[in-house]
């Protein structure tokens, strides 16, 4: 899969933590492609060694976290062979990252306009006063309203939305290319979660960067994501285009992610819920981890892990449901709704030969 | 600013006359009277003395005309130097327990901070356990145990400072170390525990993610959000260098008022005592004023919110 479009390649990476009980193996054999201006969303419970992968890439993991393996190229440099000291000059300059809880994520007693300016300042040896003028155009761009009289005011005259609006500031300021958005609006109203999200579109789009989008909550990565994976026990289980994991999606986990995700079609009293929980990562079982809450589970699944299936030329999923021998199962009901909406889509595409409606609408029409 | 100290000195005045009254009758029930020592005297001399220094009268007249003639600035004489007026004696003395003071409390905060600083960035390591093992020193040697080992052993041994004299910075150095222990110990203390918390929180995160080099990161975001509670402290630590005074300028015959202090209590000397008082208590009053305007400056939260009262 390599590819000159790539941006960011990670490559069989392994992290393990050390702990007291023994090595929590917290990234198993991870591999994935950021392309240059696509969102990545990866999508996948807490625990499940999303945000680990991320903080792998920054160089920011706690110091009792291992990494054992792997590699992760960024315009074909290995990162995980980087200095401290390097990985300082590339952090905030050609990666960034949007952290997930703006309330806490501002120094309180630091002027906003110098926590915007201050990349500026490490990077670009900027003087101050320039650094803050630049930081100026950076708040008017994320739409702080008055800014001018806002820059040196301190996090707490802020709302929660506009500190993450600082926050994303912050993060773009040296026009990065690779932006790493950790759960961005977990910790907002839904209200303002739809406007942060319309706002990172719309930048995404003015200063061309690539974006690993993380989350537990599908509903979001709908409207923001190109592309999405699917973690699990820290594993990618799946992945495939925002279409493809949504509409036709082949892993049993996807499944019951995308049957707990209420939707305005979503009737009945109860939501379902995919029982059991994750397995310990201190000792993960041996063949598919899922294979212990999984319904459609086979014998297999408990003695050897499943490969990646292709099921498209850009979608793949771990499941031995996708081996030529596997029995037939039928998903369940909402899933089949789904990938009948998703073949009317496709009928449809052909005919108008033109891009699919935005799935988010596709959704709202039921 | 201007309205917020007219009511902080409108509460000193207050806080002081509370002192003065409370003060008083409490000296008043000390045992024995500024004469107990003076076996020769007659008892018609006695009372000749009582008269002059108006002891003869009620204790709440005595009081009365304390209070009046304090408001006029006029504190009485000294009891132990007859022609001393109290105002002439104390501020001839005020000088070097301001000096001991002072040197004892810039240097305590100033070195507690960075041990404690260098003790929350190599957490659980033989340094962070050295600063452990000195702050608990720190806290729980007494200031005039320290003052006797430092004299015995910088003094006396390796006879790098005069013992016990007054004179040039040489004579401060013992006891400034002797009253700065506690406040280095204590503020080490602090200031770690702090820095360990303000280290694990999400803006370091953020500031790391930024790309700041470490220094960078305790120098711009963690020192001064670790320093805001260390502020707190600082007027317990004056209290307690104060008190601290009180033994260790004895110890080291500092002609302060600490010293001063314990002679005046010993003789029952009634106007140094309720000099004195006022003088600690003004002196403590002041340092809180000050902690509270140094906590807007560190914690824009509370400038704002001030404001806005």
């Amino acid at each position: 899969m390599d590819n000159e479009k790539d941006i960011l390649e990670v490559r069989n990476l392994q992290v393990n933590f050390k702990t007291y009980a023994g090595d929590v193996k917290a990234i198993r054999n991870v591999s994935f492609d950021l392309r240059k201006g696509e969102t990545l969303a990866i999508v996948g419970e807490s625990g499940s060694g999303k945000s680990v992968t991320t903080r792998t890439i920054m160089g920011l993991n706690a110091t009792n976290a291992d990494i054992v393996g792997g590699s992760i190229l960024y315009k074909g440099q290995d990162l995980l062979k980087k200095s401290e000291k390097d990985m300082q000059a590339i952090r905030g300059q050609d990666i960034a990252e949007i952290f997930q809880d703006p309330m806490t994520s501002l120094d309180p007693t630091m002027k906003i306009g110098r926590q915007i300016a201050e990349p500026l300042m490490v990077h670009k040896g900027m003087k101050k006063e320039k650094a803050l003028a630049q930081a100026l155009e950076m708040m008017k761009l994320v739409g702080i309203t008055d800014a001018e009289n806002r820059i040196n005011d301190y996090p707490h005259q802020f709302s929660g939305g506009m500190r993450q609006r600082i926050v994303i500031a912050i993060a773009l300021i040296n026009y990065p290319e690779v932006l790493i958005a950790d759960e961005p609006t977990t910790a907002l109203d839904v209200t303002i979660q739809a406007q942060i999200l319309n706002l990172m579109k719309e930048l995404q789009n003015k200063i061309s960067t690539s974006i690993i989008f993380i989350t537990h909550d599908l509903g979001v990565v709908a409207g923001m994501a190109d592309r999405v994976a699917v973690m699990y026990a820290g594993k990618i289980v799946e992945y495939g285009t925002v279409d493809e994991i949504f509409y036709n999606p082949k892993h049993p986990y996807t499944w019951g992610l995308l049957s707990s995700m209420p939707t305005l079609d979503s009737s009945g009293d109860s939501l379902p819920s995919i029982p059991g929980t994750p397995p310990d990562l201190l000792d993960p079982p041996t063949g598919d981890a899922f294979a212990a809450r999984n319904e459609y589970a086979l014998k297999i699944d408990t003695e050897k892990e499943p490969p990646f299936f292709k099921v498209s030329d850009t979608h793949y999923a771990a499941t031995w449901l996708l081996h030529p021998d596997a029995p037939k199962v039928t998903p369940p009901a909402q899933i089949v709704e789904r990938q009948k909406k998703y073949a009317q889509m496709q009928k449809a595409w052909l005919k108008a030969q033109q891009p699919t409606t935005p799935v988010e609408e596709e959704e709202e029409q039921q | 600013m201007a309205k917020y100290l007219a009511k902080r000195i409108f509460y000193l005045i207050l806080t002081l006359f509370i002192v003065i009254t409370v003060t008083f009758f409490l000296m008043k029930l000390l045992p024995g009277t500024p004469l107990t020592n003076q076996a020769k005297l007659s008892k018609s001399q006695i009372a000749l003395i009582y008269q002059q220094y108006g002891l003869d009268k009620p204790v709440w007249q005595q009081y009365l005309l304390y209070l009046a003639g304090a408001v006029k600035g006029n504190f009485g004489t000294s009891f132990q130097f007859s022609d001393q007026p109290v105002s002439y004696l104390l501020s001839s003395r005020i000088g070097p327990s301001l000096q001991i003071g002072l040197q004892a409390m810039i240097l305590g905060v100033i070195l507690g901070i960075i041990v404690g600083a260098i003790g929350a960035m190599k957490q659980n390591t033989w340094a962070d356990t050295t600063t452990t093992v000195v702050s608990i020193l720190g806290i729980s040697i007494p200031s005039f145990v320290l003052a006797v080992l430092l004299q015995y052993y910088l003094g006396l041994k390796a006879g790098w400072f005069p013992i016990a004299e007054w004179g040039g910075f040489i004579y401060t150095v013992l006891p400034t170390l002797a009253l700065g222990a506690t406040p280095l110990a204590e503020s080490a203390r602090f200031v770690r525990t702090e820095m360990v918390d303000v280290l694990s929180s999400d803006y370091i995160e953020l500031a790391k993610a930024k790309g700041l080099s470490r220094m960078g990161i305790i120098y711009h975001h963690a020192l001064r959000n670790s320093l805001i509670p260390l502020i707190t402290i600082v007027g317990p630590l004056a209290v307690n260098i104060m008190t601290g005074s009180m033994v260790v300028e004895n110890i080291f015959s500092i002609p302060g008022i600490g010293e001063q202090f314990v002679k005046s209590v010993l003789t029952n000397d009634y106007p140094t005592i309720m000099g004195l008082t006022i003088i600690y208590s003004f002196m403590l009053c002041v340092v809180l004023l000050i902690t509270d305007i140094l906590y807007g400056i560190v914690d824009p939260r509370i400038r704002i919110t001030g404001k806005a009262n």
